[in-house]
């Protein structure tokens, strides 16, 4: 399974809506529709990486990113007790209207170098003030009322390989797809049946695996077991060897601050990126943004909780930006920093602020188009207690642009990669330098020979599949209209090329097309075949 | 005719050093005195996880109800009664010449005789299932998990014996005796039909005495070859003369004596038997007589006892017996067998009562076998199971799970050879050989598997419900007493406090430093049941259970 599916897996049968059904999947498709289309296209070959942070709790945007123009004296009365002083603001480069929180010295920095961007205001229509929905939200890139259950990166690697875990690791792919630092993987990288990611539980696991040592365990029976038996995890752990194998490559890194759990996670991500690992995706998280309350020491809003935590943030991404420069990646890679919410304009009295709407996010990377995309928020002159930020950008439109921009995908395979309501207003934004997908090996074209082929066709119970194979793995999907695959009839590595026949037994499928997949290394065809009633 | 001596004499060479000495400074010295220490749900999930598959919550609240010697006493005197025998959930054979079209779907077929190599390899299959079944519904009682010890004990190979029925018979036989009088079992299990073809006691006759069963009598049903078993090769060739003359019938599936194949010399024993003559019998009675002679001879062996109750030490307990162990656990154990002549509740119970046995050092260090780890797992999360009734579903369902069993290491009624499962005897990995870089990784599949989507038969749904299981706790709500009770059910060894609040934080919180939201989440749930609040917290409660099942501690009972 797998390509494709999102619209079937994602969404269980009860909390199906009638226009989701229609918007998904009554649809009859032909040889150039985006699905048959998707489905013949190869894997992109980029080396490209992108870094998730998630800033968990509702990171308050509006102290991190501040107004310095005209509207800072609505920003100051709405939360006096808690604003930054405008002359504390820093200043970033080519941004004359807005500034970053005192602490953020090494964002700053970035800004100059020209590896910055803020985008302003993102969020989407009708947030919701839950941690839990909100996060889930964000990382299933669903609408608000919309309940999915695969990840938007998930979504995206089940696209490139698809199958997965089955087959896994392969010689064009010996890398996990997708790398968490935490104890689980998460829903961002869940895919329509499988979770695309690993986890790395923290640094603390990273560093045994590498070592080879296990947690310490008492030295009783039960401690010689779990000794034993975590020793037997380790080795087992898919993709342990391939990661040591990475992070033994690189003897020297750049510095980074001590004391900063963010810094020590993408300390380990800069050095698996450099030591070679052809993964995509990496998310790595910080908590504590839920700064209801004392979230400024009162005699001084420029120091105090939030700006623990923000400096750790801007810390961490400087420190590891500069890593990647050292390494000789840093074209490489991008990283962006989200929450699942923003927080309320207005501060409340516990000098805190509560929980909000739309916020601004940082994209960080050489390859960024640096400055700042969207306005200054517009905050009210006499701010309520219920005035949100209104959102500039849907987070699912940077979502998109990555994924065409940086991951190089055609524009209807991202728009297929969401909700069908969503898809139809995915922006494609000025997020990236020019350029950065040339270079990039698009998938190869459709070869003209026949690859895959079926006698009889049409057919009525059974037809006969001939296909040839250049050897090595070699996949053939059998996939109805609705984009599910029904079977997988060869699932197998060939020692050589050949032509090969499979017998195909249609009985008891409804009449119809069925699309046969052929993938074979970087290539794909789809054969349609078309059943009828006797 | 003696391939499986031959076989397994082969495979049996590196497992024949004694059972002993490998003192190791976390080993204890307690021994069998009566446990009179604390009686909680640790005591509790401790001795159920030992005796039973998995201890469930269920019954763990029950036993909080009783003291230690009852709760042990009940486990031991199961009233239930057992379960119906195994039925024709396959389908006849359209091909003609297969001839069990005269018992009907859904009626058993443990009383037909037939010999039909495809019969009996479909109810082979279903007696499988049925076996996997009984452990899936067990009785609150020590049965089901005995049953499947002495099968292994005695170490037949259903696919080898390959007559379904009789296979069943066997379990049957020691299904009787379960509980009760392993001297019989033995003199029994002797004169069974499945025992005397896989190890070739039908051949066993005068004029060519077939030593394959007197040699396993003697080394792995009664005496092994430790230091304190001494008896000889000749011993084993007049035991093979003792016990010529039996066969099977294989229309009638009983035992005959043949007492024309009767070797009827008397039969001499060396000095380790005390120079014992057996007396050579005639006529009708003579394999009886010579069989009870023989039986008796050996059970007069100080060794007998010992040998039998390391074997439960090693099921039970753990696997290393150090000398502190077998002064202060296996003599006074195996004093305590012998003197009841060999039954088995007294010494379970003196085992399963001891100091010893509720040691702090002694818990938490047993490596689950696979039913452990499957049959238990599919237990504690209070897994629903269609009603029996529905026998298809049931049977395709309980094939699911044997065959899970299977491909994580262990398959019921067909160890790899007559020595049973090698974690039980082989030096000096033991237990440890149940995880390997295969099966681990099969057992996560398989917990990963169960949460995330499950089994489906006929429409109906296997999988562990990681919400409703929450619902059986006291305080879901709070993510740390919904940690700390479902790890009480889980797991036998503590995480650290930090692993507990990381686990916490990143999974049950999604990264939010403050408990209440996971509790106004589970309010929410409960109070209002939509889609959408089901989903947060099952998708959280997903994640969470997965992660426990990952972990290495769940490997440990």
């Amino acid at each position: 399974m797998k390509r494709r599916d999102f619209l079937l897996n994602t969404i269980p049968a009860a909390a199906i809506l009638p226009e989701v059904i229609n918007g998904y999947s009554v649809k009859a498709f032909n040889i150039n529709s985006p699905l048959v289309q998707a489905l013949m296209r190869g894997t992109t070959l980029t080396d490209h990486v992108l870094v998730i942070i998630q800033l968990s709790g509702g990171n308050d945007g509006l102290n991190m990113v501040i107004p310095i123009d005209a509207m800072y004296s609505n920003y100051f009365n709405a939360r006096s007790n808690v604003a930054i002083p405008q002359n504390k603001v820093l200043p970033i480069a080519g941004v004359a209207t807005t500034g970053i929180h005192t602490v953020m010295t090494g964002l700053q920095s970035l800004f100059t170098e020209g590896k910055a961007k803020v985008i302003q205001a993102v969020g989407y229509p009708q947030p919701n003030f839950s941690h839990f929905r909100a996060t889930d939200i964000w990382m299933s890139g669903s609408n608000s009322n919309q309940e999915v259950y695969s990840g938007w990166a998930g979504r995206y690697l089940n696209y490139e390989y698809p199958n997965f875990p089955s087959g896994y690791p392969t010689t064009a792919m010996p890398d996990p797809l997708a790398i968490q630092i935490g104890s689980s993987t998460t829903l961002t990288s869940q895919g329509p049946t499988a979770n695309m990611g690993m986890s790395i539980t923290n640094p603390t696991t990273f560093y045994n695996l590498i070592s080879g040592t296990t947690d310490p365990a008492p030295s009783t029976p039960a401690g010689k077991e779990l000794t034993y038996i975590r020793t037997v995890n380790q080795q087992t752990q898919q993709y342990s060897t391939v990661i040591k194998n990475a992070a033994n490559l690189i003897t020297q890194q750049a510095p980074y601050p001590t004391n900063n759990s963010l810094g020590d996670q993408l300390k380990i991500v800069a050095r698996l990126i450099s030591g070679g690992l052809k993964t995509r995706v990496y998310m790595v998280s910080t908590g504590g943004f839920d700064t209801h309350s004392v979230q400024v020491n009162s005699g001084d809003t420029t120091t105090g909780n939030h700006a623990n935590l923000l400096k750790r943030v801007s810390d961490a991404i400087k420190a590891f930006q500069d890593d990647l420069k050292f390494q000789g990646v840093e074209d490489r890679v991008v990283g962006m920093t989200y929450s699942e919410f923003g927080r309320r304009i207005k501060s409340n009295s516990s000098t805190g602020t509560d929980h909000g709407a739309a916020a601004p996010m940082f994209l960080f990377g050489s390859k960024i188009e640096s400055g700042m995309l969207g306005v200054n928020p517009t905050i009210p002159a006499n701010a309520s207690v219920n005035d949100n930020i209104p959102m500039q950008y849907d987070f699912r439109s940077i979502y998109a642009t990555l994924l065409e921009k940086w991951f190089c995908l055609d524009k209807t395979i991202v728009d297929s990669l969401f909700p069908p309501n969503v898809n139809t207003q995915l922006q494609s934004l000025p997020l990236l330098k020019a350029g950065a997908c040339s270079g990039i090996t698009p998938p190869p074209p459709t070869d003209t020979n026949s690859l895959i082929t079926n006698y009889p066709n049409p057919f009525t119970s059974g037809t006969t599949i001939k296909f040839k194979t250049q050897g090595g793995r070699t996949l053939i999907q059998i996939i109805d209209t609705l984009g599910r695959v029904i079977k997988v009839p060869v699932d197998t590595d060939y020692a050589s090329s050949g032509t090969y026949t499979i017998p195909f037994d249609g009985e008891g499928l409804p009449s119809g097309v069925y699309y046969a997949r052929f993938q074979n290394g970087v290539t794909q065809q789809v054969r349609a075949m078309l059943k009828v009633r006797e | 005719m003696d391939r499986k001596d031959f076989l397994t004499g082969l495979k049996r060479k590196a497992k024949t050093v004694p059972a002993t000495v490998n003192t190791q400074s976390f080993r204890t010295n307690s021994g069998i005195n009566i446990y009179t220490g604390a009686w909680t749900e640790q005591e509790i999930v401790h001795l159920l996880k030992r005796t039973m598959f998995g201890a469930k919550k269920g019954d763990v609240d029950y036993f909080k109800t009783k003291t230690m010697s009852q709760t042990v006493d009940e486990l031991l005197n199961p009233t239930a009664p057992n379960p119906a025998p195994p039925i024709k959930e396959y389908t006849t054979s359209t091909q003609p010449g297969t001839p069990d079209g005269n018992i009907a779907q859904g009626t058993t077929w443990v009383n037909d005789i037939n010999n039909d190599g495809t019969v009996q390899s479909q109810r082979r299959a279903s007696y499988k299932k049925w076996l996997t079944g009984n452990m899936i519904n067990q009785d609150r009682s020590i049965k089901e998990k005995m049953l499947m010890f002495l099968i292994d004990k005695f170490g037949n190979e259903a696919g080898d014996i390959g007559n379904g029925n009789w296979v069943y018979r066997q379990q049957d036989l020691i299904r009787q005796n379960v509980l009760g009088n392993y001297k019989s079992l033995v003199t029994n299990i002797t004169k069974d039909i499945a025992m005397l073809r896989y190890l070739n006691g039908y051949l066993n006759q005068a004029s060519a005495p077939d030593e394959n069963y007197a040699r396993e009598l003697m080394e792995l049903f009664t005496l092994g070859k430790g230091p304190g078993s001494q008896y000889t090769e000749n011993d084993v060739k007049e035991a093979a003369k003792v016990l010529t003359g039996w066969q099977v019938n294989t229309t009638t599936y009983t035992t005959v004596f043949t007492s024309s194949r009767h070797s009827t010399v008397n039969k001499t024993f060396s000095s380790f038997f005390n120079n014992t003559v057996i007396t050579g019998r005639t006529g009708a009675t003579a394999g009886d007589l010579e069989l009870t002679d023989l039986i008796n001879m050996i059970f007069a062996q100080q060794e007998v006892a010992k040998y039998i109750v390391r074997k439960f030490y090693r099921w039970f307990v753990y696997y290393e017996i150090d000398a502190a162990t077998e002064t202060n656990v296996i003599t006074p154990l195996a004093d305590i067998f012998r003197s009841s002549n060999y039954e088995l509740k007294p010494m379970l119970a003196a085992l399963f009562k001891s100091e010893h046995f509720f040691d702090q050092l002694n818990r938490g260090c047993m490596i689950k076998n696979p039913a452990d780890h499957i049959i238990g797992s599919l237990r504690e999360m209070n897994t629903s199971f269609p009603v029996a009734s529905d026998w298809d579903t049931s049977y395709g369902l309980w094939n699911t799970f044997y065959s899970w069993m299977v491909l994580t290491g262990q398959n019921l009624h067909d160890p790899p050879n007559v020595s049973g499962m090698p974690a039980y005897y082989q030096e000096p990995s033991f237990h440890e050989l149940w995880i390997n870089s295969d099966s681990l990784p099969k057992r996560n599949q398989f917990t990963d598997f169960m949460i995330n989507s499950g089994y489906v038969r006929n429409g109906f749904r296997v999988r562990f419900d990681c919400v409703e299981f929450a619902k059986t706790l006291s305080n879901p709500g709070n993510p740390n007493d919904l940690m700390e009770e479902a790890l009480s059910i889980l797991y036998r060894n503590d995480l650290l406090p930090q692993t507990k609040g990381q686990i916490k934080t990143q999974i049950l919180l999604t990264g939010q430093q403050y408990d209440y939201y996971w509790t106004n989440a589970w309010a929410a749930y409960i109070s209002n049941p939509t889609t959408a609040n089901y989903n947060t917290v099952n998708l959280r409660l997903k994640t969470l259970f997965q992660y426990f099942f990952n972990l290495s501690e769940y490997q440990l009972a």
